[in-house]
């Protein structure tokens, strides 16, 4: 029980601090995409809502997780695609010759 | 939950496509690599749940993937880049939503009193912080929007209040922990919502990009939580990945305005200085000198260098385009010209470059503020398109000024400053600037996207 948590711990530290050393220098120019990116990537509840819902069928159940399962879906599709969007907008001098 | 190693070792893989998803995201030339990093791993994560043996998704569940995905596209599809920032603050708040949703149904599951203390200690946190993120996400969204007034409000007692809901929460989970009754989960995560809308209340427009930032941050931390509530090792690692990336965002947002996050959290910013600088006009008032479209294509004809400074206004407007065929008629003359995008310009940190990439502006002369600030002097005009604060010089001279210490544009030292903003009425843009009535300052009254198209079609007869 105990262990379970001390990994949970043990994880969620060094995944803090992976995320802080891999962002620490982003350029400003990409902080709307990295914040549409991570909000698609933090649907990953998506997963946890998946097991909610689908662990047993008691009606409250299934409906709540039905629900968090929409939510999450739409901000994981929604958000990869807006930041594709706007990552395609990117573009270097070239292009703007007419 | 019982996974077959291979199930273990897809979320693994999974984890690590997040982590370079990141790192991809962190560098221009390939952040659309790490974007695709990310899809992949999402994919991987799902196919691999959905394959974890006993777990049968129900009909309605399988609906609401589809249904989900569905709504999902439409909305990337159909938004504007002016609307981006609303369009993030409304996600945040769906991952508040689903992570309370999970939080409730691991307790109905789980039945009044059954589970371990340390269980519900980890479904109380999750509901809390869902709720929080979500009512907060929803309030910005509002704001965003235009829907529910930018301006703060500020109850007299709002430091008490916010107290006592911390201490009410606090007592709710302790009866939670000790009973596992359903009742004072549902109260501790009303609490959790007041308190997540009266947080954002009180943060004015100004200060909204270190507010989604904030809420980017509480978006990871939520699926954190919910990955300590299921046990589940991929859902703690992304959460603390995006948790922390959004921490980064409002630290840079708070260090750009010279400000600490409790500052910004507590501090109530945003209302009080249009009172101050209503009730003190002994600022450096003057004339204010104005010039004409035409005379603005005048002036840029006879200069070499121009720096053009977006903000907020500029994309109130959607003035981008007409900003872009600006930029391109005179760098078809042979002119130098510049973006310089200051780092919490709009209300979405880095919206201001999002806006100019849709015009199709190249993003290597979209400069930023430490990268720009140096050639000022030598720059003949700088146009200044709905910006107020960010160049404001009272920032670097007025120890009184509320944004006193913030670092800002030094546009006043160029040769030639074109202040474009709507209207001429006084305090109309809450602090009073003394930019405007420099010496080297001429304002362009009217609304952007109208006055510059004008500057525009004026060149083009010229040309």
């Amino acid at each position: 029980m105990s262990t379970t948590l001390i990994m949970g711990l043990y994880v969620f530290v060094l995944g803090a601090f992976v995320g802080w050393q891999v962002l620490s220098k982003v350029p400003h120019l990409l902080h709307t995409p990295l914040m549409s990116a991570t909000n698609a990537i933090s649907g990953i509840s998506l997963v946890g809502s998946l097991v909610a819902a689908g662990s047993d069928h008691d009606v409250m159940t299934t409906v709540l997780g039905s629900i968090a399962v929409t939510a999450a879906t739409i901000n994981v599709v929604g958000g990869f695609l807006i930041t594709d969007r706007m990552l395609r907008m990117f573009k270097k001098r070239p292009e703007i010759v007419r | 939950m019982t996974e077959l190693p291979i199930i273990t070792f897809a979320l693994l893989i999974a984890a690590v496509l997040f982590i370079l998803s990141l790192r991809g995201l962190s560098n221009q030339e390939s952040a659309r690599r790490g974007n695709v990093f990310g899809m992949v791993g999402m994919a991987i994560a799902i196919g691999a749940t959905l394959t974890i043996p006993g777990l049968s998704p129900h009909p309605l569940v399988i609906a609401a993937i589809v249904g989900g995905g569905a709504l999902g596209g439409v909305l990337a599809a159909r938004v504007g880049m002016t609307q981006m920032p609303e369009l993030v603050a409304l996600l945040h708040s769906f991952v508040g939503l689903a992570a309370v949703l999970v939080g409730f149904s691991v307790q109905l599951h789980a039945g009044p009193g059954g589970g371990h203390a340390i269980e519900h200690v980890e479904v109380f946190v999750d509901v809390l912080i869902g709720a929080l993120t979500c009512t907060g996400s929803i309030l910005a969204f509002l704001k965003l929007r235009g829907s529910v007034s930018g301006k703060p409000m500020l109850l007299p007692a709002r430091h008490l209040f916010n107290l006592s809901m911390l201490l009410g929460s606090v007592a709710m989970g302790y009866l939670y922990v000790d009973s596992g009754a359903l009742w004072p989960l549902l109260v501790g995560s009303a609490i959790a919502c007041v308190l997540g809308v009266h947080l954002v209340a009180a943060i004015g427009g100004a200060d909204m990009p270190v507010v989604v930032s904030m809420l980017n941050s509480y978006s990871g931390w939520t699926a954190a939580a919910a990955g300590f509530m299921l046990k589940n090792n991929l859902l703690i690692v992304t959460g603390a990945l995006v948790g922390s990336s959004g921490a980064i965002l409002s630290y840079i947002m708070c260090k750009a305005m010279n400000r600490s996050i409790w500052n910004v959290i507590f501090g109530g910013f945003g209302a009080d200085p249009p009172k101050a600088a209503a009730g003190a006009p002994a600022a450096p008032q003057g004339e204010v000198q104005e010039i004409d479209n035409a005379g603005l294509a005048t002036t840029l004809l006879e200069s070499a260098s121009v720096v053009i400074v977006p903000g907020y206004g500029m994309a109130v407007s959607r003035a981008q385009h007409a900003v872009r065929e600006l930029c391109e008629l005179l760098r078809a003359k042979g002119k130098l010209v510049r973006f310089a995008i200051h780092p919490v310009a709009g209300r979405l940190p880095g919206h201001m470059n999002v806006l100019m990439a849709e015009a199709n502006v190249p993003y290597d002369i979209v400069l930023e503020m430490d990268e720009i600030n140096d050639d000022l002097p030598a720059t003949d005009v700088v146009i200044v398109i709905g910006a107020n604060d960010i160049v404001n010089p009272a920032a670097e001279d007025d120890p009184t000024s509320p944004i006193a210490g913030m670092p800002v544009l030094q546009v006043w030292k160029s040769k030639l400053v074109v202040v474009n903003k709507r209207s001429r009425a006084a305090g109309y843009a809450g602090i009073d600037n003394p930019l405007f009535y420099k010496p080297n300052t001429k304002m362009l009254f009217g609304d952007a996207k109208g006055a510059i198209e004008k500057v525009v079609t004026e060149l083009r007869a010229r040309a």
